[in-house]
């Protein structure tokens, strides 16, 4: 069963659509929703919560209706809002043991797990002082706590890396593929940017003013674009032309003298190496690119416009 | 070999997972009205927060307990005030309780985004908003009901006529449930329309004390000019004054606004159903107010 199934889902404000006949599935795991700001994300994330009703198709939430079964739904889904969301006079753990009660739990319950999330997302002493004087980066370890402190099967996480700095933004990363690989919870993190998420989502869901761009396992995605960078000192066009004619898929890099060769199997290097030695020209280097997805993604779509 | 294991070692367990009971909205609704009613008196908060809570209701329990002195001492017949009037005397301390009590309970979760994480967990919008409606009416009650209780047990210690004083006390519980619920709805209202906290508590402060000086001037210059029952109605701009206006019609209680005494079964019905539009259109406004708090 996927973790979240959408057909058809549309919704719009006024003359606005926000989302247009969007159907997906989600699958378990971590799952990255990636768009431009005003995409459709947020709308998504609150239908999906059942807090807004779509104009017309539907959604699952593992396997719940989320326009008729929103409280059954939020009872096992966890939410991390993109916005602030924490009263600065209350210690972090105070606020987590009242979230968790006002998810159900009971008190003494609630009090043992707000302890142990609070451990997990990596804050110790400082839980004990008023949220106010947190920085940003314990802010929203906070809140993700919040959003795990109730055990959920699936938590849907609102740009949890906003405003954080770099190494804040590796911590968070690595934070939220332990969700899934240690604690077994779904997610379904969104983001403005591709690049931080490829590198923790199993799956990757485009979407652009409210329509579907793709829906990629990244597993098969990297694979596939396992890519070579190919710099000679001369004649490069001779070792290209050597490449094609030995079956290897050659593009012709930026700058010059440079070309990009994808790896199918291991063959394809020796073939480098013999076009090169057979020419005599000066290798350069020959450097492993990893194919960013959002290069991919461009270049089926030069392919499908062309 | 495993002994060994045993000795000063810190098993990291991991994520734990949580099998058990998970209580549905009722509890939640519940959980979420007591702690807004403890909140009230800043229970469980910084004694900081407990400061102006208590001073209010010490100035409140402070007459009853000089008024019983007095009885017991001088062997009055009966209470230097009626147990319905008690509110009227006290009015601006209660009104500064509903002031500072009301936008803690409701400004800090709109100010500080917090609704959003509120409509996550499982319940409903309206619950919200009905949970903490009623943790504050509660704390409301509670604080007109303990100077009204200490009244009766200091009346009844005195040896006053029991049948009296008990009709008294009940007069006073019900203005007391009347009266916190109107003032909750009116606290709560302009609370969540007023997000920074130090402005709401002006805010309910200034509304009370401007419709009390309005209700006052209008009964007066009105009975001035002859029109005695009109002004009394008009005076009902002060919402102590409904709860006046109720306490004189029903229970023929002293009152303060002369001529809210005359109205009779006419003013019983009009004040009667003024309390109960602005409790419930209070309501209302608080739930149409949330309607758009935490969505797109």
């Amino acid at each position: 069963m996927p973790a979240i199934a959408i057909k058809g889902l549309t919704r719009t404000f006024g003359p606005v659509t926000a989302l247009s006949q969007l159907s997906v599935e989600m699958p378990t795991g971590v799952v990255g929703l990636v768009g431009a700001n005003g995409a459709g994300k947020s709308t998504l994330i609150k239908i999906l919560l059942g807090l807004l009703p779509p104009t017309s198709g539907t959604a699952t939430v593992l396997g719940l209706d989320c326009q008729t079964d929103g409280l059954t739904i939020r009872e096992i889904v966890g939410y991390m809002p993109e916005s602030e969301c924490l009263p600065p006079d209350v210690s972090a753990t105070e606020f987590l043991v009242h979230m968790g009660r006002m998810s159900g739990l009971p008190t003494d319950v609630a009090r043992e797990r707000a302890a142990d999330t609070l451990r997990h997302v990596g804050l110790y002493e400082e839980r004990y002082r008023s949220i106010g004087g947190y920085s940003t980066g314990m802010k929203q370890r906070v809140k993700l706590a919040q959003a795990l402190v109730h055990d959920p099967k699936l938590v849907l996480l609102d740009e949890p890396t906003n405003g954080l700095d770099p190494a804040g933004r590796d911590e968070m990363l690595g934070l939220i593929q332990r969700i899934s690989t240690d604690f077994d919870i779904s997610v379904v993190v969104t983001s403005h940017l591709l690049g931080e998420l490829e590198r923790i989502s199993d799956h990757i869901v485009v979407i652009e003013a409210g329509v579907l761009q793709r829906s990629t396992s990244t597993a098969a995605a990297t694979t596939m674009s396992s890519l070579v960078l190919v710099e000679v000192t001369e004649r490069a066009g001779e070792v290209i032309e050597r490449l094609s004619s030995a079956g290897a898929k050659v593009v012709a890099g930026a700058a010059a003298q440079t070309f990009v060769v994808e790896v199918a199997d291991g063959r394809v290097l020796d073939d480098i190496r013999g076009a090169v030695a057979d020419l005599d020209v000066g290798l350069i280097r020959m450097q492993r690119r990893r194919h960013h997805l959002a290069e991919m993604f461009e270049a089926r779509e030069e392919a499908n416009h062309g | 070999m495993a002994e060994q294991n045993n000795v000063g070692v810190i098993h990291d367990i991991g994520f734990r997972h949580y099998d058990g009971p998970r209580l549905g909205r009722g509890w939640i609704v519940r959980s979420l009205l007591v702690e807004t009613f403890r909140g009230a008196f800043g229970l469980g908060r910084p004694a900081k927060a407990k400061i102006m809570p208590w001073v209010l209701i010490g100035i409140l329990l402070a007459p009853p307990l000089i008024f019983v002195l007095i009885i017991v001492l001088t062997g009055a017949t009966e209470l230097p005030t009626s147990y319905t009037q008690y509110f009227r005397e006290l009015q601006l301390i209660i009104s500064l309780f509903i002031a500072g009590r009301a936008p803690y309970a409701m400004s800090r979760d709109l100010r500080h985004g917090v609704m959003p994480l509120y409509l996550s967990r499982p319940f409903k919008r309206g619950d919200y908003v009905l949970a903490k409606f009623g943790g504050v009416a509660l704390a409301m009650f509670a604080v007109l009901a303990a100077p009204e209780t200490l009244l009766f047990v200091g009346a009844l210690l005195a040896k006053l006529p029991v049948g009296a004083q008990i009709a008294g006390y009940a007069e006073g519980l019900s203005m007391a449930v009347i009266l916190a619920l109107v003032l909750t709805g009116i606290g709560l209202v302009i609370a969540a329309f007023t997000p920074r906290r130090g402005l709401g508590v002006a805010a309910i402060i200034t509304t009370l004390v401007v419709v009390n000086a309005l209700g006052a001037i209008l009964s007066v210059i009105l009975s001035d000019k002859g029109n005695a029952s009109l002004g009394a109605y008009l005076s009902a701009i002060d919402p102590y004054n409904v709860v006046d206006g109720i306490a004189a019609s029903w229970f023929s209680a002293d009152t303060a606004i002369t001529g809210l005494s005359s109205l009779g079964f006419t003013g019983g019905l009009v004040f009667t159903s003024l309390a109960v539009a602005i409790i419930g259109g209070s309501i209302a406004i608080l739930l149409a107010r949330y309607r758009k708090v935490g969505v797109v």
